[in-house]
Formats: structure tokens, sequence, C-alpha cells
């Protein structure tokens, strides 16, 4: 598959709502921080898969927990997703690697390798974020 | 570096930022009639079929890049664990990367397990994997292995249905080796009927398809033995002319030198060079 069928999918493509931009402190558009807006930007997705793989896994973990309270009763999701949170908290700060162990050997990830292993690897990536603008943000004071 | 502050960390995966980039590119350079890079696809004819112990996968080896021949000796049948191999069709980085992945996950997946992995195991792994992506990953797939419950043969299409069947064609050329498989399938056949059929289909797709070509490379697996045969059979050999069936040796190509004493010799005369020997050193290598 090449780019050369794109542009018959942007035109097909539905303006979809999970594509919103970031909105600042008096809800208004934030330029320092997401810089120039555009709609046509904003309304599309850039690739039919964009969307999908943004909430690939929020939609598995939706998926695997209501299964499992289907079968087990509403128990057994209250119980991991309790764990989940509680492994999500162990982290270091955010401009800071962390292996995230805990929480993929809940979700079984390190039993498996996919794309997101691979390619595009956090920790190789060429952007640095800005420390004190990413604690900041974390911190709810932006 | 940095050109807007990134407040969120980066995830891993697919990166879609240079999607609308490459579209208005792609505007661009079509309106100057020029063409943009088209991936490297595998035109190919690949099959398996089942016999009596085991399974025959079958590829031809020739790797396409648009009208151009990219890879005149390529290898389509992929290892995924060691009883069970896939043949890949489409575009070859997607299969070459899908098979090494689903590889990968097998072996992680029979080490927690502690067993042979199953051909079914492997096939949900793929087509799981290939409808997660809608079909942008361009791999058509023929997996095929012995596992406890005996051989069994999987299609997989880039878009993740799935066939399991006793004989599959995939690739450009599947329609000519289908025809040969129609004709000659029969149930529970001998090892070397079940070759020769695979290596007459995959001859099929070889010489009526464009997109394939260059040798047939087979590969046998049965309980406990799996036989690699890369090439089986060479059915376009540089520099000889096709074989028909009647004749035992194939044609040479011409030869174009001329003879000796062609061209007259007229007058003849020989210089001796006397060479002495001035200086002789030795120097050693220094190996360490």
């Amino acid at each position: 598959m090449n780019t050369r069928g794109l542009r018959s999918q942007l035109k097909d493509s539905v303006p979809v709502t999970g594509m919103g931009q970031q909105v600042g402190a008096y809800g208004v558009q934030d330029t320092l921080r997401s810089g120039f807006s555009s709609v046509k930007n904003e309304l599309l997705p850039s690739h039919a898969l964009e969307l999908s793989e943004k909430n690939f896994q929020l939609n598995q973990d939706k998926m695997n927990f209501s299964n499992l309270r289907n079968i087990q009763g509403l128990h057994a999701p209250l119980k991991l997703q309790m764990e989940y949170r509680a492994a999500r908290q162990i982290q270091r700060l955010p401009f800071l690697q962390s292996s995230h162990l805990a929480l993929d050997t809940l979700k079984g990830n390190d039993e498996s390798i996919s794309f997101e292993d691979i390619l595009n690897d956090p920790s190789q990536s060429e952007m640095v974020g800005e420390p004190h603008i990413m604690m900041e943000y974390k911190l709810g004071l932006m | 570096m940095a050109t807007l502050s990134v407040c969120q960390p980066q995830l891993g995966g697919f990166s879609f930022e240079n999607c609308k980039r490459n579209a208005v590119l792609e505007a661009e350079v079509t309106k100057l009639g020029c063409n943009i890079p088209s991936a490297r696809k595998t035109g190919t004819t690949i099959c398996g079929v089942v016999f009596k112990d085991g399974i025959v996968l079958g590829a031809d080896t020739r790797a396409t890049e648009g009208m151009i021949v990219a890879d005149k000796n390529c290898s389509k049948i992929h290892y995924i664990s060691p009883n069970i191999y896939c043949c890949g069709a489409g575009t070859a980085a997607d299969t070459e990367m899908t098979t090494q992945i689903i590889s990968s996950n097998l072996e992680l997946h029979s080490l927690s397990t502690s067993r042979l992995p199953r051909v079914a195991t492997a096939n949900r792994m793929l087509k799981q994997m290939l409808f997660r992506y809608q079909g942008h990953i361009g791999a058509a797939l023929v997996l095929g292995g012995v596992d406890c419950n005996g051989p069994h043969l999987y299609s997989i299409y880039p878009h993740g249905s799935t066939d399991k069947l006793p004989y599959v064609t995939m690739g450009s050329g599947s329609l000519a080796a289908m025809a040969v498989f129609e004709d000659r399938y029969k149930q529970d056949m001998e090892e070397e009927d079940a070759k020769r059929l695979v290596r007459d289909a995959i001859a099929a797709g070889i010489f009526n398809d464009l997109g394939s070509g260059s040798n047939i490379d087979l590969c046998v697996i049965t309980k406990g033995r799996v036989d690699y045969l890369r090439p089986h059979d060479m059915a376009n050999k540089k520099g000889v002319r096709c074989v028909y069936e009647h004749e035992a040796l194939p044609h040479q190509t011409g030869n174009y030198k001329y003879k000796q004493g062609t061209t007259g010799v007229l007058t003849k005369s020989v210089i001796k060079l006397d060479l002495e020997v001035v200086e002789e050193t030795v120097q050693t290598m220094d190996t360490s």
C-alpha cells in the first residue's frame, strides 16, 4: 500500500472529534504551546489509521475489561484497574524514560513484541522534551 | 531539535506526522508529470500443498520495483518456527517485518507454554495483526507447518481474512499456479509427487506471469524434519536458452568469438626484454 491512494482517502474522510486541538486557559487556541492552527489540519485525520492507532490500547483495554466483567463479574475489572492505577504511579519524571515494567507485566506486554517496540522507540527520539515545561504540564500549573 | 514545546512523552509505533506532507508532495509531483518512488513488491507466485505426511511450500525468487527486477534471487519462504514456515507475497518489507515479528512472538509464546507452537496460533496472530492495520500492511501469506495435530495450511490475505485449505496459491501468478493444482491435485499424495506438483505450479507462474521469475524454492515440512531446498530448480539460467521437453540438453547461447586464423598474419617479430632482479624484500603482515 503506497501513498498513492492517500488523496482519495482524505477526500472521503469524515470530520472526527478526536482530533481536537489543545485549548489554553481561557478556552482559546493555545498558540504558544501547539503552534499556529489550521482548520483543515485539525478536522481531518492525516491517515485512515491515525485515530484507530492512537486509541488502540484504550479500546483493547475497554474490550478486555467488559469481557472480564461479563464472565467473572464486576470485581475482576475493578481489581485489575486498581492494580493498573497503582503501577502507573511509580514512573519517573515525564521527561525521563521509565521502563513501565510493572505495567507491562500486568498487561502481558512483556511476552509480546509489536511495532511499538521496534519503530519510533521513545528513548531514541530526536525531539527532547523541555523538562520544566513537561513538569509544569504534568502538575497542571500550565 | 524541538520547534514546539513537547508537553507529553512520545509513544512508540507508527508515526503519521508526515502523511499530509506526503499527500501534498504527491499532488505537486503528479502535476509536473513525474512519479513518486514506489515500494518494492514481490509480484510473486507462492503456493502450498498438503500431502500424506506434511506440507510442501513453494515460491519463485523474483522481486520487482515497478517494471524493473530489483532482486533476481530473493528468498520468499520465511522461518516462523522450527516446524512452521511462511511464504510471503505483496510488499517485500511488509512480509519480512510481519513474519519476523510473528516469529518472535511465537518463540516467546512457546517458551512461556513450553510446547511446540501450533500453526493455528501463528495464523491467529497474523490475522489479528493484519486486521488491526486494515490492509495497509500489504502482506499476503501462505502459512504451513506440522504440529501435534498434523499438517495445516493457511492462506492469509492483507486485510486479515484467512482460509484453511489443502492447496493454496497467492500472488500475481496465483491463477497460473492454481490452474496446475486444480488439474493434478489428489488427496494423500507421496512426497515426490507433491514436490513435482508444486514445482510445476511455480513454473507455470514463472513462465506465464511477468512479476514472477528466476528460480523455484521449495520447503518440505514433515513431523520432525524440514527440507529447505533453495534453489530446488533453476528454471531461468543466465546464458542458457530454454529447454524443451523433447530435448535432453538446453541450448547454449551462441558463441560470437572469431575462430583462430580469421585474421591473416603478415609479419611477426619477437623482442625479448631482459629483466634482472635488483632487489628482493619480504614484508611480514602484522596479523596480531
